[in-house]
């Protein structure tokens, strides 16, 4: 996963995003969870380590604006990877969920979706804390080279790479090295 | 990291790596379901040449809590009883194909020895006189979490109290505590004590109640009496009135420290009054934490592939 800070040694890093995108595709998710889920009840954002648990804060300010506020949960899914042993793996901060999931809404969100193995791990550690009605996904940027059968429900921004390029996701915009 | 056979072998980042993952085990301990695929299709053998309640089972458990299978070794039942050494003991079984060896036995240094004869990874319950590098380690992170230490122990004094002579855990748990930064004292009557501290990072002391009011931590071992051939102490109700923890004693340690007591307890001997009745008592935490703590350090041998350099994030 691309490391959402940190310095750009590479030349030419483009800007595809601006601060003011992410901002706008922040806002536009939100509301599109709204709509979808007719409401916020039962709704709880996940932000997945370490690239969306920032995003997953940001989504929960702006829904607190427009329904009601939201649970905020991280999940770090080292421990669930189908590449252990093969890579090495270092935990981020340890997993908090703060309520049951069991009957809610969990919005997954990522800020770049790839080869979607994250997200497979993310749904099976999901299960260890109840089991939810409905799981979403939600990415700020989807960029292509898919490895299993999973798609985004919400998308910030639909964004063809190739696989030796890097897609650095922050709050000041969204750049490849 | 291979094998864990001594605290000795780990830097103060390395345990703080360990204590780190740590925490990733007990919030894995506390979902509804308490289990994780990490380890999956990982074999792990304990291999126990001597008894064992807590860290066996606790091996076990933290084993099935990141999805490895295990297999238990019962020596009593076993080809050790028709004479099979025990190189040939552990050939067989890795034939069967082992990823780790959880090994106790009651001689100095086997786990070491055991390393030339497999590839598998070798983790010390207890060798002898020498080592139990996993108590040290829950032992750190017990102190660690209820004394909100994260950064180290600097300025902390720990009393280590009994029979160090034959306690793996005070030889382990020196050196864990000081690495980390905390003064220990050694509190026991001479004939109690290895016969040189050269080398020993620690003061000694043979007056339990000068040390007791300054302890933040109150360390009890067990006396073993298992372990004991000759006469070291005139009698166990000496011992008791002299080193044992009385209701007396309790009274005068501070408010916020902790009493800590490796197990099995010798009730009325090192342990004279009821540790439920303790406060500062963390006996029960230990148990629990020693299951997260063998959680981390086998899957950062079997899984997780990195070197430990404290905070990754």
């Amino acid at each position: 996963m691309a490391p959402s800070t940190g310095p750009r040694a590479t030349t030419g890093p483009r800007e595809v995003l601006s601060a003011d995108d992410v901002r706008r595709a922040l806002t536009r998710i939100a509301h599109e969870i709204v709509e979808r889920n007719h409401g916020t009840d039962g709704i709880v954002l996940v932000g997945l380590q370490r690239g969306g648990v920032w995003i997953a804060d940001e989504l929960a300010a702006v829904l607190a604006g427009i329904g009601s506020p939201v649970p905020v949960g991280s999940l770090d899914v080292s421990f669930h990877r189908d590449d252990v042993g093969l890579r090495p793996i270092v935990p981020g901060h340890v997993t908090a969920i703060p309520v049951s999931l069991d009957g809610t809404t969990v919005v997954l969100i990522d800020d770049v979706l790839y080869t979607g193995r994250t997200v497979r791990a993310a749904l099976e550690a999901l299960n260890d804390y109840g089991r939810p009605h409905a799981v979403q996904l939600a990415v700020i940027v989807d960029r292509g080279h898919r490895q299993l059968p999973i798609r985004p429900d919400y998308v910030g921004k639909n964004l063809p790479t190739s696989g030796d390029e890097d897609v650095q996701v922050s709050a000041q915009g969204v750049v490849i090295a | 990291m291979k094998h864990l056979l001594s605290i000795a072998d780990l830097s103060a980042a390395d345990i703080h790596g360990l204590l780190e993952l740590t925490d990733h085990m007990v919030e894995i301990s506390q979902r509804q379901i308490p289990k994780v695929p990490a380890l999956r299709g990982k074999n792990v053998v304990s291999l126990f040449f001597e008894d064992s309640t807590r860290t066996r089972t606790s091996f076990d458990t933290a084993a099935k809590r990141l999805s490895a299978d295990t297999m238990n070794f019962a020596v009593s039942s076993s080809s050790v009883n028709k004479g099979e050494s025990l190189r040939d003991t552990i050939e067989t079984i890795a034939a069967m194909g082992v990823d780790a060896f959880v090994v106790r036995h009651k001689s100095s240094g086997t786990p070491q020895m055991i390393t030339r004869w497999t590839t598998a990874s070798i983790i010390n319950g207890g060798d002898g006189w020498h080592q139990h590098p996993t108590q040290a380690l829950l032992d750190c992170y017990t102190i660690r979490t209820n004394l909100n230490r994260r950064d180290g122990f600097d300025g902390l004094r720990i009393a280590i109290v009994g029979d160090i002579k034959h306690s793996r855990v005070a030889r382990s748990n020196v050196q864990a505590f000081t690495a980390l930064g905390a003064q220990v004292t050694l509190v026991a009557p001479p004939t109690l004590l290895p016969p040189s501290l050269d080398g020993w990072p620690v003061e000694v002391s043979h007056d339990l109640d000068a040390v007791l009011p300054d302890l933040d931590v109150l360390y009890l071992l067990r006396v073993q009496r298992e372990r004991m051939d000759d006469a070291l102490l005139p009698s166990l109700r000496e011992y008791s009135s002299m080193y044992g923890l009385t209701a007396d004693r309790a009274a005068r340690l501070s408010p916020q420290s902790l009493v800590m007591h490796p197990g099995p307890m010798n009730r009325g001997v090192e342990m004279v009054v009821d540790p439920a009745e303790l406060p500062g008592s963390v006996i029960l935490d230990q148990v629990t934490n020693g299951v997260a703590v063998r959680m981390a350090v086998l899957f950062h041998l079997l899984g997780s592939g990195s070197d430990l350099k404290g905070d990754a994030s």
